[in-house]
């Protein structure tokens, strides 16, 4: 079965989420174009959009909807094109409404497993639970042809568990696209030594049809990218924890917070970005990767803790960021998390952040915010600069921040060496692509 | 052809801030104002200007596209708004594109020598961030040919007319010279945005212009031959000013030190549904410059002020041979030669022209004049030129559509 064959018919579980409708929308706007190909006219396109909730669902379509008009909107050129032998469709607001209307013409929605029994391509984006992944794999697999091909978005779940428990004979790869799948240009791409040759070739045509970057990851739990954030995020909440004994908890969440945005020229604190991803996420990739590397300890109280109070993180379907380790106004950090009192200490520059800041000393000379130099062409000579300065400084801030670079690093190191990763470009370009990050942590800066 | 019967003065010029992306304080998602703002905005910062509205005859007002951007059709019925003097005054909108406030211009100066009024407000206005720009392409595409062009036609339909003329004018002439024409056409005009706080680019803090301007086009987002330097921005705006004959000025109040006059004009119309002629010529720009110059007597060695219609950075090199301040093909050179900066030889567009300051499309032409009047009168206070006595005229050429409605007017200062 040829690549464009398979696409005619893909189904994808667990669409709703918020990996889920990325990978939906991704899936629908390559099916719209070739659905659009003159040779294609006559054949039928389908995409089963399959998730437990039926709200969901309906947010799902309404967000399809707003996305597509809006990737019309930026490929209108291409769209003339596409749409050039329709006399009907003149101006660009015809095409763009006629690609909407294609793209939302060939999905289907549903809570049944059984609508996608004909896919050829099944996308599974479910929550990170093994048991569950490997259940609902195992009841589609029963519903499809032996033909059918898996591709799983976990992020940490080694994928020759699944392939074994859900009895799949090699027709599941590893295709961790990063949050939001729609614009982050990365994809881990994870085979295992059964993974049959045409889903491999298959990832790959997907990967140059979608424009994302592959970097390929061996089958060791969280890979190469939640092996780097796992690790740093519990190395900061740790971190934290030493610096409460003089600043307080919430005082030790404010400064790690502060000095992995700003001093490691990120951009998002690294408290931030577990909010970002979800606070119970975070907390479930660390169980799972901890759960298949039993030697190295990596789980943290402080998630438990946060997950029994119920302060989690994670966006709203507006997409506005849920209070976690932080508290948010607009999407910008306001306040931080005391676990103890199970309320949020407002940032007051005027009084104990603003003291806090004094502590932490003055930023090195050659500081740029990481918005300020994301789109500079002479980003890494102004690095190199700054993390000189950085590690010849005495201040706190200085000092914190260079151990968690030389943290960052040896995580990275690590990876290579454990063999999760191929290369140390590997674990860069995973960083760079995935997390937005301007420099690989394996670097000459410290 | 016959001089002007008598004489006509323009007075009491207004700008409205060229409001768009580029501003800082412009943010697409926040509310922004409605078209009657700045129409009464502009009408009232020129109606300030005089002793009393009740001394304005009547009204012209121009536009392109407002029923399309905002909905809003029967727009001179806003100029009653601006003031209530002006409650059933005879008032009467024109339209032809991108070229309206040269119509505009020309039908206000035709109401004063019709000796049926003695003083015209003529307002010029568009607001065009009501939609993207996408969707903006499609209402511009309106000043070509709907039903030859617009189908065969690019997602952005009229960047791609003046990138084709482009792409020819490169084979004819040479890419690097032209290319290098353009940006340093870019880089004249938003250094002279950069002295006009109305400006659009106003705040632009660009390091390296030359360099922006020479920016590879990038065809499977944009056009073929232009990049987004090369092209003017979309705006929201407005321009008034005031026509009046010698009885009207004293009316108004006005001395002859705030006014200019005009000298002379030439308008044509070319046909809509027909292609250019010669993509690396504007031809009708050449005509009816050639008329301004042949009412007139003048010439481009006389000119010592010129407005044109940059809606491109290529327009504004052709704009420059199709009027005779350099020959065929030397329209790059010219602008090289720097004789078309701010102090050069023939200041060009010293409020930053379309590239830098703006372009609310049905407004430009009014805005074109209203520069004239600030600089002929040494009120253009930071962009100001300084007008060689020798060439003491200032010309201002508004261009509708691919080149097919152009007004070239030719003013003095008032003596």
């Amino acid at each position: 079965m040829t690549f464009d064959e398979r696409l005619q018919n893909v189904a994808i579980i667990g669409a709703a989420g918020k990996m889920g409708s990325g990978i939906s929308l991704l899936l629908a706007q390559e099916m719209a174009r070739l659905k659009n190909r003159p040779e294609n006219k006559d054949k039928n396109y389908k995409l089963y959009l399959i998730d437990v909730n039926l709200d969901h669902l309906a947010g799902l379509q309404q967000y399809l909807k707003s996305q597509l008009v809006k990737a019309g909107e930026k490929a209108c050129v291409m769209l003339r094109q596409m749409y050039k032998d329709r006399e009907d469709l003149v101006e660009n607001q015809d095409c763009i409404n006629q690609y909407v209307e294609d793209a939302l013409s060939f999905i289907r929605t549903g809570t049944d497993l059984s609508i996608a029994k004909d896919s050829k391509v099944i996308f599974e984006a479910v929550l990170e639970k093994k048991d569950l992944k490997v259940d609902l794999l195992k009841k589609i697999d029963n519903l499809c042809g032996r033909d059918t091909l898996y591709l799983t978005n976990t992020s940490s779940i080694p994928i020759n568990v699944l392939n074994k428990e859900a009895n799949l004979n090699g027709r599941i790869i590893g295709f961790h696209f990063y949050n939001p799948p729609a614009v982050q240009k990365l994809a881990e791409l994870i085979s295992t030594d059964s993974t049959v040759r045409e889903l491999k070739d298959f990832s790959m045509e997907l990967a140059k049809r979608l424009n994302k970057k592959i970097v390929p990851s061996n089958d060791i739990a969280g890979f190469v990218g939640n092996g780097h954030f796992l690790r740093d995020g519990l190395y900061g909440l740790r971190e934290a924890k030493k610096l409460a004994k003089d600043y307080t908890l919430p005082g030790g969440f404010y400064i790690i917070n502060k000095i992995s945005q700003d001093l490691l020229v990120r951009p998002m604190g690294i408290l931030q970005l577990i909010d970002y991803v979800g606070v119970d996420v975070f907390q479930s990739i660390s169980e799972t990767v901890g759960g298949y590397i039993p030697g190295e300890d990596l789980k943290d109280d402080l998630l438990k803790k946060m997950y029994d109070k119920k302060v989690l993180g994670g966006q709203r379907s507006d997409g506005s960021q849920k209070d976690g380790f932080l508290k948010y106004d607009k999407n910008r950090p306001v306040g931080v998390y005391d676990i103890d009192k199970g309320e949020y200490k407002l940032f007051d520059p005027q009084g104990w952040s603003g003291e806090i800041d004094k502590k932490l000393g003055e930023y090195p000379t050659g500081f740029f915010a990481w918005r300020n130099l994301v789109a500079d062409p002479k980003k890494n000579d102004k690095l190199k600069t700054f993390f000189q300065n950085l590690r010849s400084s005495n201040t706190l801030g200085a000092k914190l921040a260079s151990a968690y670079l030389k943290n960052s690093k040896e995580i990275g190191e690590k990876l290579v060496k454990t063999g999760v990763a191929k290369t140390s470009e590997d674990v860069n370009n995973v960083l760079l692509n995935g997390f937005y990050h301007l420099y690989g942590p394996i670097n000459d800066y410290i | 052809m016959s001089k002007l019967r008598k004489k006509v003065y323009l007075t009491a010029g207004y700008n409205t801030v060229s409001f768009g992306t580029g501003r800082k304080e412009f943010n697409p998602k926040k509310p922004r104002p409605g078209i009657e703002h700045y129409i009464t905005e502009a009408g009232r910062g020129s109606i300030a200007q005089i002793n009393d509205a009740k001394n304005i005859d009547e009204g012209v007002i121009s536009n392109f596209m407002a029923a399309r951007f905002c909905k809003q059709g029967n727009l001179a019925g806003f100029i009653p708004e601006i003031d209530p003097a002006l409650e059933y005054k005879p008032s009467t909108r024109v339209e032809g594109a991108c070229g309206s406030g040269g119509m505009a211009l020309v039908t206000a100066m035709k109401t004063v020598l019709s000796e049926l009024a003695d003083t015209v407000l003529t307002i010029g206005v568009e607001v065009q961030n009501t939609v993207k720009a996408i969707y903006g392409a499609d209402i511009l595409a309106g000043a070509g040919h709907y039903a030859s062009e617009r189908k065969e036609g690019h997602a952005y339909f009229f960047p791609a007319k003046f990138s084709d003329r482009a792409g020819v004018y490169y084979q004819k002439f040479g890419y690097e010279p032209t290319r290098k024409g353009m940006a340093l056409w870019y880089e004249q005009m938003i250094k002279n945005a950069r002295k006009n706080p109305k400006a659009q680019e106003y705040q632009n803090s660009i390091e390296d212009l030359f360099g922006a301007g020479m920016t590879p086009p990038n065809p499977k987002a944009f056009v073929e031959n232009l990049n987004i330097y090369d092209c003017s921005k979309v705006s929201d705006g407005a321009s008034a000013l005031i026509f009046a004959s010698e009885e009207g000025l004293k009316r108004l109040g006005i001395n002859k030190k705030d006014a200019i006059e005009v000298v002379g004009y030439g308008q044509c119309e070319a046909n809509l549904t027909k292609q250019p002629e010669d993509p690396t010529r504007l031809l009708t720009t050449q005509k009816a410059a050639e008329k301004a110059y042949q009412m007139t007597g003048l010439g481009p060695k006389d000119i010592g002020l010129l407005e044109v219609h940059d809606c491109f950075t290529i327009t504004g090199l052709l704009a420059l041979e199709a009027a005779g301040f350099a020959e065929y093909g030397k329209g790059a050179a010219l602008v090289e030669s720097g004789k078309t900066r701010i102090d050069g030889e023939i200041p060009t567009n010293p409020g930053g022209g379309l590239i830098g300051f703006g372009h609310y499309v049905g407004g430009t032409g009014v805005r074109q004049a209203v520069d004239c009047i600030h600089e002929l009168t040494g009120k253009a206070n930071g962009y100001q030129v300084k007008i060689n006595s020798n060439r003491p005229y200032a010309m201002m050429i508004s261009m509708g559509g691919n080149d097919k409605t152009v007004t070239a007017m030719i003013f003095k200062k008032a003596e």
